[in-house]
């Protein structure tokens, strides 16, 4: 039963994400990230990362897809990749290239299958455990995200001006 | 209990479509969404292996990860509109200077 959601979760994501990057349209492609998005935080529900999957939800699908489609709406897309691609074989290299990238990753994740056998049941993913690890151990990292995020907030705005 | 060996996996297939997608695509802006493609399979790697492993430290790590997405595509997006607003085009194909 878990396997076949995996399944079904998964070829989801696949489609979605061959969506994302095969259609020429940029709207469909936010979409289908949307819809990607929204299979990976599944996922992460069924590892036991609770938090993370409603973080996933409340940050990407939320926050930050608004805002590519917003980027995407005042940009007018759908103009610059009608023409003739003038790199058209260069690009074509990106498909061998993808395929062997493909093979060492398995080669290197698939090579120590062995060492891991043990499945760890209990493994903590609720608000509670992210939490007390987020303010004891990884306080120091949690503190410069906040100062990242104020950092990019004025440098957006920065950059934003109508007159630079 | 679906093996993590599996979640890898998928986060390898996902890394991949990512990566061809910043290559084969002219549009910059899908060119961001397949790079953020790219970070949730890292994100999807990670929690697999904290379960792997017993313990949560992967999903804080992910968490943080999620974090510098949100800061990264605030200020990809806006020298993206900035770039529009001086050039009137929006292909990487045109972008090749830092100044012009």
């Amino acid at each position: 039963m878990a396997h076949v959601a995996f399944g079904v979760v998964a070829a989801i994501a696949v489609a979605s994400a061959l969506g994302l990057v095969l259609r020429r349209n940029a709207i469909h492609g936010a979409l289908f990230l949307v819809v990607n998005l929204g299979a990976i935080a599944v996922l992460y529900a069924t590892l036991g990362a609770e938090f993370l999957a409603w973080a996933q939800v409340i940050v990407y699908a939320g926050a930050i897809m608004v805002l590519f489609v917003f980027a995407i709406m005042v940009l007018i897309p759908g103009k610059e990749e009608t023409g003739p691609d003038p790199r058209r074989a260069w690009r074509l290299l990106a498909l061998p290239a993808g395929a062997l990238l493909f093979l060492q990753l398995l080669f290197v994740v698939g090579g120590r299958r062995s060492t891991a056998a043990t499945a760890s049941p209990a493994v903590g993913g609720s608000v509670e455990s992210i939490a007390r690890l987020l303010f004891t151990q990884y306080l120091f990292p949690f503190e410069l995200t906040s100062v990242l995020l104020l950092a990019a907030m004025v440098g957006v705005l920065l950059l934003a001006r109508r007159k630079v | 209990m679906v093996p993590e060996s599996y979640y890898v996996g998928l986060s390898a297939i996902l890394f991949t479509i990512g990566v061809v997608g910043v290559v084969i695509r002219r549009n910059p802006l899908v060119m961001f969404m397949s790079i953020e493609l790219m970070l949730n399979a890292a994100n999807l790697a990670l929690v697999a292996f904290g379960r792997r492993v017993g313990n949560p430290d992967g999903q804080a790590v992910a968490f943080f990860v999620m974090a510098v997405a949100a800061a990264e595509v605030a200020v990809g997006l806006a020298i993206i509109v900035t770039i529009f607003r001086l050039r009137r085009r929006l292909s990487v194909d045109d972008l090749s200077l830092m100044r012009w």
